[in-house]
């Protein structure tokens, strides 16, 4: 079946890079697993009072979205969609150690009001008066993935559906974070971010992030991007995952030969990079190859931050050193594919167009 | 009208039973499953639930599980639930490889958490449990036990969670998306919950009267409920238990924990759905009240409910007071309920009612109701401003 058209026309990136500065070569280095997304001036956006109540996970939700709906001149969009893997961490924690540290007494709602999943999602309605379709998804590493494929069912669905705010957003609290030490989801030393890529051991460096976008059922100037489509699956081994694409490039009236770049979910984890590996010596070995999570950290909504840089570099032509995996060059790529997974679970495919 | 989305299988555990059938015998008898806590480990004792009455240990038995698994108990009462609707609907080792599973969860493996924080850093024991906390897992980890191989995702909008669930996978069937899907959710009771509610002041010390006019706010339950859906061209002449005919989704964009007085959200999820299934409200013939006994709740749905119907409210119910706010499994359950409703053309009381509210003098159904059922609303509104309605039909011969 042909899909609607699906455009993004307002993208915004918060996370561990400033949210332009790494197509002017400066990149935040760190030397440290757990690394905090990097605050624009929050107060430009929401009022003092509000601000002070909120979570980081809300501060920059809120704050990614009101800046991509403004690049795309939409006041209030016909529906919201919300991602987050490991939802408002923050308040949760603060909520659950008041539960274990008072022996559920004395205890004040806020933190629970503010924990659950849907916060954001909540928030964003109120701020933007929006009462229509409003879903929060929360499925690992494919949260953002599974909006995606919402909204362009409601484009498929409904004729009147012309925009939707879509994005992923999550954040780092302190004792939950750091509970991925002890079960081998971080490395065991700390090491340089830029380091990531060339280590052989297992786990990952983690961080937080906002990735937002506004996108429409039509083509504007303002247009960085089309959603070609968007997969969801599982795979056992590396194999699957190269049928999958194939297949999905199939559905889409692709080939293989009209992909320009990809931009992988390579993290480091010796354990399951193979999955990467095994794309970028086969399918894609006369491809452009690009990585990110070096510069942005792994965390359940860090795709957005692919499609975010495959936005960037449509608009600008240009594609900055420090992303790249080989020395295959391209001039003014077309047609970007997107692959990621975490811990071998939840793999997703998006494939993006120029126009 | 389109003839609505086939449901082929159903599957139920809450406090009234570990079955369709249990939980059926229990609504027609007016029998509550409401109790004290007593597998939950909390000082609240005194705050009613709608607890399961099987240990983690118990349940895990239930499903064959080795002994150092990851299930937490949303898990288990996830699988042992959508382990029902699938073998009701017979799907077969081939279907489930092109068999979708969409699970609505607000709190996940947060059990675990609960349990294990403090000696996760000391203790090697139960680390296992860390990832296990995040509601996505806690679907996997059911797509995995019963090879459900197609797409997987979780909705998180609280208490319409698992509504949403049901509504995405129809609307994905009715696209074309997938041939066969299975929808529902699940959520367990935990101190974080429970503390959570308790702290907002709306859990009710005693058993909760919906719709009365001295209610004074909900009880918490625990379980899980889902429903198989397919395609028409994939039933192969399988027995239909009812259709999904209507959907609709929309955000009271008010405040996050109350819900406005208009009842706007509520007022518009309504209306989209009815207008899914060509449906006008003359057509409704029953509704399943989301219906918590929270004094913001049933008056912001009463007035919703006036606002579609005006002076013609059809009969109505909340089923609350027999297995609790599930939460996120509540648009599951209710779903259930919804379907057994229209299978046996009765009506399921609203128990412990007795005093219309003043603001609307509305009178649900209070004892067992025997009426020719054709279409059920069903409300699920939650957190966050999200309201969610489906609307279940008799299927069409």
């Amino acid at each position: 079946m042909k899909n609607n058209r699906l455009y993004i026309n307002g993208i915004s990136s918060i996370s561990a890079q400033q949210e332009n500065a790494v197509f002017d070569g400066n990149i935040n280095t760190y030397h440290q697993n757990i690394i905090p997304a990097v605050s624009p001036d929050y107060k430009q956006f929401i009022q003092p009072m509000a601000l002070r109540r909120m979570s980081k996970a809300i501060r920059m939700g809120l704050t990614s979205a009101k800046i991509a709906l403004k690049q795309a001149g939409i006041t209030k969009p016909d529906a919201i969609i919300t991602g987050t893997g490991e939802g408002c961490k923050q308040d949760t924690e603060k909520f659950l150690e008041a539960i274990l540290n008072q022996n559920e007494k004395l205890l004040t709602p806020t933190a629970f009001i503010q924990s659950t999943h849907n916060t954001i999602g909540g928030q964003l309605a109120q701020y933007l008066e929006c009462t229509g379709y409003n879903v929060t998804y929360t499925q690992n590493s494919a949260s953002f993935e599974s909006v995606l494929m919402d909204a362009q069912l409601l484009f498929l669905e409904d004729q009147e559906m012309n925009s939707i705010l879509v994005g992923g957003v999550d954040e780092l609290s302190k004792k939950m974070t750091s509970f991925m030490y002890l079960d081998h989801q971080l490395k065991e030393q700390e090491i340089s971010n830029s380091n990531l890529l060339k280590t052989n051991s297992s786990g990952t460096i983690t961080s937080e992030g906002a990735h937002f976008f506004s996108i429409s059922a039509e083509k504007s100037e303002k247009t960085y991007a089309e959603l070609i489509d968007v997969s969801v699956f599982q795979a056992k081994t590396s194999e699957d995952v190269s049928e999958k694409i194939l297949k999905m490039l199939q559905l889409s009236n692709y080939t293989i030969e009209d992909i320009d770049l990809v931009i992988l979910g390579n993290n480091g984890d010796n354990r399951f990079d193979h999955f990467y590996h095994h794309l970028q010596n086969g399918l894609f070995s006369e491809k452009p190859q690009l990585a990110y999570k070096h510069l942005t950290g792994d965390y359940k909504t860090v795709s957005g931050y692919a499609v975010w840089l495959a936005c960037k570099i449509f608009k600008t032509g240009s594609i900055p050193e420090i992303f790249k995996l080989n020395g295959v060059t391209c001039q003014n790529p077309k047609t970007i594919l997107l692959y990621n997974q975490y811990l071998g679970d939840n793999h997703s495919i998006m494939i993006l167009n120029s126009n | 009208m389109d003839k609505g989305i086939a449901v082929t299988g159903m599957g139920i555990i809450s406090a009234l039973g570990t079955s369709a059938g249990e939980n059926y015998s229990a609504l027609i008898a007016g029998k509550t499953g409401l109790s004290y806590p007593e597998i939950l480990k909390t000082i609240h004792s005194n705050l009613p639930v709608g607890e399961v009455k099987f240990s983690n240990l118990e349940l895990a038995g239930k499903l064959n599980l080795p002994v150092a698994h990851t299930f937490t108990r949303a898990t288990l009462f996830g699988a042992i639930a959508a382990k029902e609707a699938i073998s009701q609907a017979l799907l077969t080792k081939d279907d489930l490889k092109d068999t979708g599973f969409i699970s609505g969860t607000s709190v996940g493996g947060m059990d675990g958490t609960e349990k294990y924080y403090l000696e996760y850093a000391e203790k090697n024991d139960h680390r296992r449990f860390i990832q296990a906390q995040h509601p996505g897992f806690t679907t996997s980890q059911i797509a995995s036990h019963l090879n459900l191989e197609a797409y997987v995702t979780t909705i998180s909008t609280a208490c319409s969670s698992s509504a949403n669930a049901i509504m995405l996978g129809a609307r994905m069937i009715k696209a074309g998306k997938l041939k066969r899907v299975v929808v529902g959710g699940t959520d367990c009771l935990s101190k974080f919950t429970l503390n959570g509610f308790n702290s907002l002041m709306i859990l009710s010390e005693g058993f909760c009267k919906a719709f009365d006019d001295s209610r004074n706010g909900l009880n918490l339950g625990e379980g899980a409920a889902y429903l198989v859906l397919e395609a028409d061209d994939v039933l192969n002449g399988k027995p239909v238990l009812g259709r999904i005919s209507g959907y609709g989704n929309a955000n009271d964009a008010f405040h996050q924990t109350a819900s406005s007085e208009t009842g706007q959200g509520a007022f518009l999820a309504i209306k989209k759905a009815l207008e899914i299934a060509g449906l006008s409200s003359k057509n409704i013939d029953y509704i399943n009240a989301h219906g918590t006994a929270t004094k913001n709740n049933d008056l912001s749905e009463s007035t919703a409910i006036l606002r579609i119907f005006g002076e013609k409210v059809p009969d109505f119910s909340s089923t609350k007071a027999f297995t609790g706010h599930t939460l996120a499994a509540s648009g599951g359950l209710e779903a259930v309920f919804s379907l057994l409703a229209l299978q046996n053309d009765q009506i399921f009381p609203n128990l412990n009612f007795e005093i219309p509210m003043k603001e609307t003098r509305l009178k649900p159904v209070s004892v067992l109701k025997k009426k020719k059922l054709q279409h059920i609303l069903s409300n699920s509104f939650g957190f966050g401003g999200n309201c969610t309605s489906l609307i279940f039909s008799k299927n069409e011969k």
